[in-house]
């Protein structure tokens, strides 16, 4: 016998947003026939920004966890790499999830002791993790210490013989995280977790008065974002094929960017990090020659998001029009209803 | 005599490291905030000691006392006009507002000052030292710890012994309640973030007569100052000097081992700490 109702997720608008990505997914997987190697670059780098805020939100949007330090599995995600490939002889690829699962294996224990740490304090917690890691990075000599070092070329034709057939695979690789990242975190949302990450989003105290155990789902968070941030990190650094401590565990290019897309884009909407990726890159675009100018002016942008449309971009439009471009809200349809049954 | 010497070197240099912390403590205590941008504001402290000096041709250590009016000033205006939009029972606005202002800083400075390394000359003071049964020690940084102490033992006192610190201290209880008593809670806690940049501004010409310092060095005096308030227990002021005696000398002790563990030493202590006794050292107030 089935329930007397059922969950739908769909709306009219998640269905145009589903189908707006199913065709831009067509188009993004057939870059390489249309594009130049510049373009399949941006487009990388996009997809790694896409992928670290949508995990960042995630992590501070729904979990409540505000991490400035999520560098450190960026870093940490690269050096699994270089390490399993120049030391291990593992292929790039298989290396690439390898990293993800050390990560989370690593988040386990700072999770066990950053935890301690209230809200606030939690924040500045997570950065000297991200200390830490960089500062044993450098201290490894096998791979290059405070200098860092270039996979090797062996390591690199391993993958494809030619240049070309490499940058091909590389941003097909790129590509189908993002989507198993972007996936996951749907799915995710969908399952009972995401019901109890909603409910310690919009209201912690109410969400475990209703039962949710929510220590155990910070912790499942924390843990699931460290892995698809570590797998991000590790391709970054692939296409990078150079690591150093400062690079990989750099606050500014994995944190304070992140945080920004997220703010701005809108953050606790899984859309949010989607459209400020596309708002970052539109805006460095144009505005990259400005140097440190750029930095200081998206700062403001942040603050003045943060301070005056707390959603963002998308909480603004979804607020207003109602939309969602990702099946994600939960409405009941009962059985009666011959429409829906 | 070696490690006698390199211990008394953290435990000085620790002083520093609690000029950070009370900074951060004295924010936090009040108004539950944690500013990321306090490392930054140091490094500002240091460049606007930087101008004063060129300026005025004063000698940094008495150009203290105009750079610390300039920054209380500051951070009166930063909590009046940003900061207090931010607080509230969430935490993600203080965070990412504080954020966004570290970063402005940093690029701000970049932009006013580039990112080449800067010094304070303090005159002969800087190498000046005398022995104690076979130590050598330095008089600056003697002085920075006899300021440290003196700072530490001002707000203690400030804190239960004026009406200011009455007032700081019924508003971190029960903010309505200080509200309704007729405490303007705006203005308390704008009066605390200027306090606590008056400290840093100290610590900021301390800071930049002792080491080089460019624009990107904030980051880095956030974690100590923090790492020394988790330490010595939140919301104990005397806690953070002892946080930042215990880090310093960490730091010492590690440098000595392998100069590349200097800074990595002081993060493993904070972290013992933090998986034996989260609470801290010596701990009051339970947030």
């Amino acid at each position: 016998m089935s329930a007397p109702f059922r969950v739908e997720h769909a709306t009219r608008s998640s269905q145009v947003g589903m189908a707006i990505f199913a065709a831009a997914l067509v188009a993004l997987a057939a870059a390489p026939f249309w594009g130049g190697r510049d373009d399949l670059r941006l487009l990388s780098e996009i997809y790694a920004y896409v992928a670290l805020a949508s995990l960042w939100n995630l992590l501070a949007g729904y979990a409540g966890l505000v991490s400035v330090g999520q560098q450190a599995y960026v870093g940490l995600g690269g050096y699994v790499l270089f390490a399993s490939t120049i030391l291990a002889g593992l292929h790039p690829f298989v290396a690439v999830p390898l990293a993800g699962m050390v990560a989370g294996v690593v988040a386990l224990p700072v999770a066990g002791l950053m935890f301690r740490l209230r809200g606030h304090y939690f924040a500045i917690g997570t950065w000297v993790v991200a200390e830490v890691f960089r500062l044993i990075a450098s201290q490894i000599s096998a791979l290059g210490g405070g200098s860092g070092i270039s996979l090797p070329a062996g390591i690199v034709t391993s993958m494809a013989s030619s240049r070309q057939m490499r940058e091909f695979l590389i941003y097909w690789v790129a590509l189908a995280l993002v989507v198993v990242v972007l996936g996951a975190i749907v799915l995710l949302l969908r399952s009972r977790y995401g019901l109890a990450l909603t409910a310690i989003r919009d209201n912690e105290l109410a969400a475990r008065s209703n039962g949710v155990d929510v220590a155990r789902t910070k912790l499942v968070v924390y843990v699931l974002t460290a892995f698809g941030t570590a797998m991000i990190g590790a391709l970054i650094f692939l296409q990078k094929l150079r690591i150093s401590p400062d690079t990989a565990f750099s606050v500014n290019d994995w944190t304070a960017f992140v945080i920004f897309i997220t703010v701005i884009g809108g953050i606790g909407r899984v859309e949010g990090p989607i459209i400020g990726t596309i708002v970052f890159f539109l805006l460095r675009q144009t505005l990259a020659d400005l140097g440190s100018l750029y930095l200081l002016m998206l700062g403001a942008v942040a603050i003045a998001v943060m301070l005056f449309a707390p959603k963002g971009i998308w909480g603004l439009i979804a607020d207003r029009f109602g939309w969602q471009l990702l099946p994600l809200e939960r409405r009941l349809h009962f059985a009666p209803d011959a429409r829906t049954t | 005599m070696e490690w006698a010497n390199i211990i008394i070197q953290g435990v000085l240099i620790g002083g520093l490291y609690a000029m950070f912390a009370a900074g951060l403590a004295l924010i936090f205590g009040v108004m539950r905030l944690v500013n990321i941008a306090h490392g930054d504001l140091i490094v500002l402290a240091a460049y606007v000691a930087l101008m004063t000096t060129d300026t005025l041709g004063l000698n940094p250590l008495i150009a203290i006392v105009i750079v610390v009016p300039i920054m209380a000033a500051i951070g009166y205006a930063l909590q009046r006009a940003l900061l207090n939009r931010t607080l509230g029972d969430d935490v993600l606005p203080p965070l990412l507002v504080t954020f966004g202002l570290s970063v402005i800083i940093q690029n701000a400075l970049l932009e006013a000052f580039t990112a080449d390394s800067r010094r304070l000359k303090a005159g002969p003071i800087e190498v000046q030292t005398f022995e104690v049964a076979g130590v050598w020690i330095g008089v600056l940084p003697l002085l920075q710890f006899v300021v440290a102490i003196a700072v530490i033992a001002g707000l203690q006192l400030l804190f239960y012994r004026t009406a200011l610190g009455r007032a700081f201290r019924a508003t971190s209880d029960d903010q309505s309640v200080a509200q309704l008593m007729g405490l303007d809670n705006r203005h308390v806690f704008a009066l605390a973030m200027a306090l606590s940049l008056a400290v840093i501004a100290v610590a900021g010409v301390f800071l930049a007569v002792r080491t080089n310092f460019d624009p990107a060095i904030g980051p880095a005096r956030l974690i100590f100052g923090f790492e020394a308030v988790i330490i010595g227990g939140l919301g104990s002021m005397w806690g953070t000097l002892a946080g930042g005696i215990i880090l310093g000398v960490s730091q010492a002790i590690g440098a000595q081992i392998n100069p590349g563990w200097q800074l990595l030493a002081g993060h493993l202590a904070f972290l013992l700490i933090l998986a034996v006794r989260p609470e801290g050292l010596f701990p009051k107030v339970q947030t």
